[in-house]
C-alpha cells in the first residue's frame, strides 16, 4: 500500500502544528467561533450533539496493522474506547475534547494519516472497492487511481471552496461494489478492445435530498488524461455550481439542470484547454504509485480448500468471504453487525485485535468497508479457521455479510446534530427480531438513515429506511427497491410511514411478502423488481 | 418556559445555563425569560460556553424537560449507550427522554 514520502510526511506534520495554533488561539479567545468553525471542519473537527466528533480518513478505505491499533489506541486514549466505522470508509470518534484534537491528528501523522477532506465543500477522501488488489473480477488494482486523486485533490487550491462537498468514488469491476453511480464523479477503470486501460466517468449522481444516479458522460478516457479530465469536470462545477442555494449545489443538480449532453459539451470544451496546458501527473508517478501496491508475496501451490467441518465456520466462510484472484487465498470480511449492536461501532479492543489479526493472517492489510465493516484481503485459506476463532471469540465472528442483520446506519439522532430521528434502535430491534430468519431470506441490503441527508444510503437499500421528524416525534419512512450495484436504482416510498416499532413490524411483513413469492433463486431485490410495490404495500398497510 | 444550552468550548460537553454559570445537569437549568439573547452573548463573548441557543422546555414535579426530542437525547446521552449518558448506574433514567 502507499507509503508517504518526505511531501507527504511534511505536509500533514505542518498541518497539524498550523492546527494547534488554531486551536490555541480559539481557546485564548484570539479568534471566535464564526472564525474557528471552517478551520476547525477543514480538520475533520465537528461539534456533534453531545460533545466534538473527529472524522479521521481512511484513503480509499486502506489500511495496515500500525495504523489500526493508532485507531484504537485513540479510542481508549482519546474518546470513550469505541470506534464508528462510517459509510464513507472513514473512522468517527463521538466524544473528542477540543484541547486533545492536536495531539490526536499528532498521533494519526506517526502512522500516516489526517482527517483531511473529511469536511467541507472540497473533494473529500476517494473511496473504492473494498476487494481492490484481491477481486478475481477486477481489471486491474483501482487503488493507485484512487491515490493519484487523493494527491490530486488534497489542497487543490482551486476546489477548495467548492459550492458543495465533492465525493469521488473509483472502482475496476464491472460489479459495483462502491455505490459509484451515486457519487459525484464515479470512475470505473476499465479496460477497451485494443487492451488499453481507461476511465469511465460518471458524474452527477449522489443521495441526500434529492437522489440521482450519474450518467455516464465519457465511457473511456484514456488513464494518461484522468486527471486532466477530472479537473475539468470540477472547473465546469466551480463556475456554475449554484452558490446562492445550499440545497440545490451539488453537481448532481447542475447536470440535471443543464442536461447531460450540455455539461458534457462544457466538460469536453475545457478539457480540450486543459490538455494545451500539461496538467496531467507524469506516468511515472504512477508507476511509483502503482508499484506500492503490487501484490503482496503470495505462496504459490498451497492448499486451495477450506475445512468446513465445524458448522458454525462454514456458514461464516460462506456468508462473509470472497473468491480470491490468487488461488489458496480469500477475502474475508469481518462484520461489525453482531445481532442487536451498533452498526460500525468497535471498541478499541476490538479495533487493535482486527490489526494484529491483519499481520498475522492478511500481509498487514485491512479495509474498511461503506457498508461499515472491515475485510481482511488477502488470509490463505488454510489459516481461516484459525483467525474465524479469534474473530468469534472477541465478538467478530458474525456471519451475515448482505443479508438483513448487515443494516448499514447513520449516527441518527444518538449523536448527529442534523438528524431528526435515531437509526441504531431501528437497526438494532430489525437485527434483533429477524436474526433467526436472515440466512432463509438471504441477500438483502437494509439502510437507514435518520433525516434527509442520507448518510446511511436509505435511497440505495433493497429496503431503505427514513427517519424524519413529524411534530417532535420520530417517525420512519419505508422504501422499496433501491440499489448501489451496477443495476443502480433508487428506491420508492411505499407510503405512510410509522413509529419506531411499526417499522419494524413493516420490515418483517416486507420480507414475508418476499417469501411467499420468491421464484427460483430470486433474492428480494429481483423479488420486488418482478412483482412491483402492490403487494407489499398491501401487506404492510393491511 | 425557555432555558439555554451549548457545549463547553474545551470539551464540547453540553451544558444548561443555571442562573449562574453553565451546568451538566438539565435539570438545573432556569427559565432565562427574554434574558436569552443577553445571556447568550455575554457568555459566549467571555467563552463560557459555545455554539449556545435558547429552547422550550417544561418544568414539573419531575424536573427540567426540553420540549424537544433533540435537547432531550443531549441532556441524557445517547438513548443507545446508557452506560455513556450521564446517569449510567439509573436504569430509568431514559423513561422521558423519547
Amino acid at each position: 500500500m502507499y507509503k508517504y514520502d518526505t511531501y507527504d510526511q511534511a505536509m500533514v506534520d505542518a498541518r497539524v502544528e498550523e492546527f494547534r495554533d488554531q486551536v490555541r488561539r480559539r481557546l485564548e479567545g484570539h479568534i471566535t467561533e464564526d472564525q474557528f468553525k471552517p478551520l476547525r471542519l477543514m480538520n475533520g473537527l465537528y461539534l456533534q450533539l453531545h460533545a466534538y466528533m473527529l472524522r479521521v480518513a481512511v484513503p480509499y478505505g486502506t489500511l495496515n496493522s500500525a495504523q489500526m491499533r493508532m485507531l484504537g489506541d485513540i479510542a481508549d486514549k482519546y474518546d470513550r474506547g469505541y470506534g464508528h466505522f462510517t459509510t464513507r470508509q472513514n473512522i468517527q470518534y463521538n466524544w473528542i475534547k477540543l484541547e486533545d484534537a492536536p495531539d490526536i491528528l499528532a498521533d494519526l501523522a506517526t502512522v500516516e494519516m489526517h482527517a483531511i477532506q473529511t469536511s467541507g465543500n472540497c473533494i473529500r477522501n476517494t473511496t473504492s472497492d473494498q476487494y481492490a488488489g484481491a477481486a478475481a473480477d477486477e481489471v486491474i488494482d483501482p487503488r493507485p487511481y484512487a491515490e493519484l486523486i487523493r494527491q490530486w485533490s488534497t489542497f487543490h487550491p482551486e476546489f477548495t471552496y467548492l459550492p458543495r462537498k465533492f465525493k469521488m468514488a473509483v472502482i475496476a469491476s464491472d460489479i459495483d461494489r462502491a455505490a459509484m453511480r451515486l457519487h459525484d464523479i464515479g470512475i470505473q477503470i476499465v479496460r477497451n478492445e485494443g487492451g488499453q486501460i481507461g476511465a469511465a466517468f460518471y458524474v452527477g449522481g449522489g443521495m441526500g435530498r434529492t437522489p440521482m444516479i450519474a450518467p455516464c458522460i465519457n465511457p473511456f478516457v484514456p488513464i494518461d488524461q484522468m486527471i486532466t479530465y477530472s479537473e475539468a469536470c470540477l472547473r465546469v462545477y466551480n463556475r456554475y455550481g449554484r452558490r446562492d442555494n445550499k440545497y440545490k449545489a451539488r453537481i448532481k443538480i447542475l447536470v440535471h439542470e443543464l442536461g447531460k449532453e450540455e455539461y458534457t459539451r462544457q466538460v469536453e470544451a475545457e478539457f480540450a484547454h486543459l490538455l494545451t496546458q500539461n496538467i496531467e501527473p507524469p506516468l511515472a508517478e504512477l508507476a511509483r504509485i502503482q508499484a506500492m501496491f503490487a501484490d503482496p508475496p503470495f505462496e504459490v501451490g498451497i492448499a486451495d480448500e477450506v475445512d468446513r467441518s465445524d458448522p458454525d465456520f462454514a456458514l461464516w466462510v460462506d456468508t462473509n468471504c470472497l473468491a480470491h484472484k490468487q488461488p489458496g487465498y480469500i477475502a474475508a470480511t469481518i462484520s461489525l453487525k453482531p445481532v442487536g449492536g451498533i452498526p460500525g461501532d468497535a471498541t478499541g479492543e476490538q479495533i487493535r485485535l482486527m490489526g494484529d489479526l491483519a499481520r498475522q493472517f492478511s500481509f498487514d492489510e485491512l479495509r474498511v468497508t461503506h457498508a461499515q465493516n472491515i475485510v481482511l484481503p488477502h488470509v490463505r485459506k488454510a489459516d481461516l479457521y484459525a483467525l474465524w476463532q479469534q474473530l468469534d471469540a472477541a465478538g467478530l465472528g458474525t456471519a451475515n455479510l448482505d443479508l438483513v442483520g448487515d443494516i448499514i446506519a447513520c449516527p441518527g439522532l444518538d449523536y448527529c446534530s442534523l438528524a431528526n430521528a435515531r437509526s441504531i434502535p431501528v437497526a438494532q430491534k430489525i437485527s434483533q427480531r429477524l436474526a433467526r430468519s436472515e440466512q432463509a431470506i438471504g441477500e438483502l441490503k437494509l439502510k437507514i438513515s435518520g433525516c434527509i441527508n442520507a448518510c446511511g444510503h436509505h435511497h440505495a437499500g433493497h429496503i431503505g429506511i427514513l427517519g424524519v421528524d413529524k411534530k417532535g416525534v420520530e417517525n420512519y419512512q419505508l422504501l422499496l427497491g433501491g440499489c448501489e450495484g451496477a443495476d443502480t436504482s433508487l428506491g420508492q416510498i411505499t407510503g405512510p410511514g410509522f413509529s419506531e416499532d411499526g417499522i419494524v413490524d413493516a420490515v418483517e411483513k416486507a420480507t414475508q411478502v418476499y417469501l411467499n413469492n420468491k421464484q427460483g433463486t430470486e433474492r428480494f431485490l429481483d423479488t420486488y423488481r418482478r412483482i412491483g410495490m402492490a403487494p407489499f404495500k398491501e401487506a404492510i398497510y393491511e | 418556559m425557555k432555558i439555554l444550552t451549548g457545549n463547553d468550548l474545551k470539551t464540547g460537553a453540553v451544558t444548561w445555563w443555571d442562573g449562574a454559570e453553565w451546568s451538566l445537569h438539565v435539570e438545573q437549568a432556569v427559565d432565562v425569560g427574554d434574558n436569552a439573547d443577553t445571556i447568550l452573548a455575554r457568555e459566549q463573548a467571555a467563552r463560557r460556553v459555545n455554539a449556545a441557543y435558547a429552547i422550550e422546555a417544561v418544568k414539573d414535579a419531575d424536573g427540567v424537560r426540553p420540549a424537544h426530542i433533540k435537547d432531550r437525547i443531549r441532556a441524557l446521552g445517547p438513548t443507545v449507550r446508557p452506560d455513556l449518558t450521564l446517569k449510567p448506574a439509573d436504569p430509568n433514567a431514559g423513561e422521558w427522554v423519547i
